[in-house]
């Protein structure tokens, strides 16, 4: 990176750093007994069960890695499409990628059955699974993220920055679309299965993850008076955001009325949009109001220029809508029952033609907490240690 | 003398072995495999169900499906693992009902295997779709891939477990068609159970064999796979639906 922009540590020696640290430490700690506790009982005393089989952690951690995709955004845009205003945060990009990335895999990870067997995932594929790829996804992800940062710090290798950052930006799209896959490959379900799920996907990512990353970047400026954005890169972060936003909205808009066009999914969509009580409010209030509308009023609106605090607000509205439409889509699709026997009344003892009922258990709750305790954590360890921010001077030129 | 008796024993155990092959399963010819010879694709197992001859209250299969496996709940329904169900199925304009065991269909092309990231659900040659407990990481994804909701997860711990059926908590099961009775020329014990009752509704057999006597009532009558429009090609027939 040919910039003379001079970078350095934040200084951590002080109270409100350890608070920091502390805080994300401890939620990932917490995080980590919670695990146990459902690693050592089983997995029945959480509220998952037989038919809804993918819970709580699940929505965070497919969440965190959706947004640790987007918030690549970025770096991105500073290099591959070389907007100079971003050039700046294009470490702590890097840096927030890696460390959401890392809170969400680790969810991933120690909600599994057999978390234990975490070799095995590693060393046995199948390769027609969406998940097998995208474990070389996830871990691609990591390496070429800390290649890029690699580049923008060592000028050694800086000739490698423009490769690595357009493989990054192209590893990235890849790496979502193969997570949206793993609900669109899902043939059995209706509310899955669908082509419109990456693409929906990706939007979100870019949404959340810019979302996520201006939240952590004027989280960061409020307490060092680091990370200090250029009023340029302010205004086009308000407008990016919006657009973002309204882009998710669309995907999403998309989906739902393809499905509720065909005859074979109308009911489930009937469940999701009209009858699916607390889905439904997710949905509508939850996602299309205070999750996308609501953001892109604040953004858009005369009110916004130059106020942090209507961004941030504007951001963690935005965040909230992803989680809302997340577990709409992972724990909604679960609830409404498998159509075996397509128009019939279905009964059996397995919950056949039921809408099933999940309530998070507590530890699934302080699991999916802990994953944001690992994100948080990774991101202060990293800023104290490497020099990830640019000079507060500089960066607000 | 005694090489000569050994000679005729065991011409004496072939010719018996072959005789019970065709007799032992009346109607159902199995296919007699000596222990050392690898599973082949020359047969494929599949079962039909006529859905007409089956009892809404009985419940045989399901039972001897639970005492086969040892599968004892722990009084949480929505957790228990279950492999086989009665699932009854009525006509919302006519009030017709009909009620039949739903298992693992044993699908020619289980989403269950395309999905499973480490390949611990596969599928013999002879069509039994199994999961590799000892590879098996408690993704869950092939539960949520199973278009006939067959597989359940194991969610706490389990004791007293069969030794032809490992099962431990964290990872995922099915219905095996019974591959240990399978392979001792034995009918799944669902069939079994099944049989002993005046109204036969499930048959087990070769579907490739057109001569066995599932493939004579496939070709005669119709039949219907479940979601067939997936076209995972199902080991597992319905009748009367």
């Amino acid at each position: 990176m040919s910039s003379p922009m001079n970078f350095s540590t934040i200084e951590g020696r002080n109270v409100g750093a350890w608070v920091i640290l502390l805080a994300f430490g401890g939620l990932a700690g917490l995080g980590g007994l919670a695990a146990l506790y459902m690693e050592h009982n089983g997995h029945w005393v959480t509220g998952m069960n037989n038919q809804v089989v993918w819970g709580l952690p699940h929505v965070v951690a497919v969440f965190l890695i959706v947004a640790a995709s987007g918030a690549l955004n970025v770096a991105s845009i500073g290099s591959v499409f070389g907007k100079e205003p971003y050039k700046p945060m294009a470490r702590l990009s890097c840096l927030l990628a890696g460390a959401l990335m890392a809170g969400g895999l680790a969810v991933l990870l120690l909600d599994l059955g057999r978390s234990d067997r975490l070799m095995v995932a590693m060393t046995y594929y199948n390769f027609t699974s969406i998940f097998a790829l995208n474990i070389f996804f996830y871990s691609g992800f990591f390496s070429l993220v800390i290649a890029y940062v690699w580049t923008m710090m060592d000028d050694r290798v800086a000739f490698f920055y423009k490769p690595v950052a357009v493989a990054a930006f192209c590893w990235r799209l890849a790496l979502t679309t193969g997570t949206g896959s793993i609900f669109g490959f899902l043939i059995s379900r209706s509310a899955y299965h669908s082509a419109a799920m990456a693409p929906m996907f990706i939007a979100l990512s870019l949404s959340c993850g810019l979302a996520a990353f201006v939240i952590v970047m004027l989280f960061i400026e409020a307490c060092t008076g680091r990370a200090k954005p250029s009023p340029e890169l302010l205004r086009r972060m308000r407008v990016l955001l919006a657009v973002l936003t309204a882009v998710a909205l669309y995907f999403v808009f998309a989906l739902h009325l393809t499905n509720y066009y065909s005859a074979e999914r109308r009911d489930v969509e009937r469940f999701l949009l009209f009858d699916g009580g607390l889905f439904t409010t997710l949905l509508w209030l939850g996602f299309v109001c205070a999750g996308s509308f609501f953001p892109i009023g604040l953004l858009l609106g005369p009110w916004a220029k130059g106020s942090r605090l209507l961004m941030a607000l504007a951001s963690a509205a935005v965040l909230a809508g992803g989680l809302s439409l997340m577990y709409v889509i992972i724990i909604g699709g679960q609830v409404y029952p498998i159509e075996i026997f397509p128009g019939k009344i279905v009964t059996s003892s397995f919950f056949d033609g039921v809408v099933s009922t999940y309530m998070p258990s507590l530890p699934e709750f302080v699991l999916a907490a802990g994953g944001v305790g690992i994100a948080g954590l990774i991101v202060t360890v990293v800023l104290w240690a490497l020099p990830m921010l640019p000079d507060s001077h500089q960066a607000a030129e | 003398m005694s090489e000569s008796f050994e000679t005729s024993r065991r011409g004496f155990l072939g010719a018996a072995a072959a005789f019970g092959a065709v007799t032992l399963a009346p109607g159902v010819v199995l296919y007699a495999r000596p222990a050392d010879e690898p599973v082949t694709d020359k047969v494929r197992w599949g079962m039909l169900v006529d859905a007409t001859q089956c009892d809404n209250e009985c419940t045989a299969c399901v039972d001897a499906c639970n005492k086969e496996f040892g599968l004892a709940g722990h009084e949480r329904p929505a957790s228990d693992p279950q492999w086989i169900r009665k699932v009854k199925v009525t006509d919302r304009a006519t009030g017709r009902s009909l009620s039949m065991p739903v298992m693992c269909q044993h699908c020619a092309h289980p989403p269950c295997l395309d999905v499973c990231p480490t390949g611990a659900s596969f599928r013999r040659v002879d069509g039994i779709v199994l999961i590799n407990r000892h590879i098996c990481i408690g993704c869950r994804y092939c539960v949520m891939a199973c278009p006939y909701k067959a597989r359940s997860f194991v969610h706490e711990e389990l004791t007293d477990q069969k030794p032809y059926a490992p099962r431990g908590k964290g990872t995922a099961e099915a219905c095996t068609m019974c591959v240990h009775r399978v392979d001792e020329d034995r009918k799944p014990a669902c069939v079994e159970a099944c049989s002993s009752h005046n109204r036969v509704a499930m048959l087990f057999g070769d579907l490739n064999d057109p001569n066995s006597e599932i493939s004579k009532r496939i070709a005669a009558v119709n039949t219907t796979q479940l979601r067939s429009e997936m076209r995972t090609d199902t080991g597992v027939r319905y009748q009367g639906l």
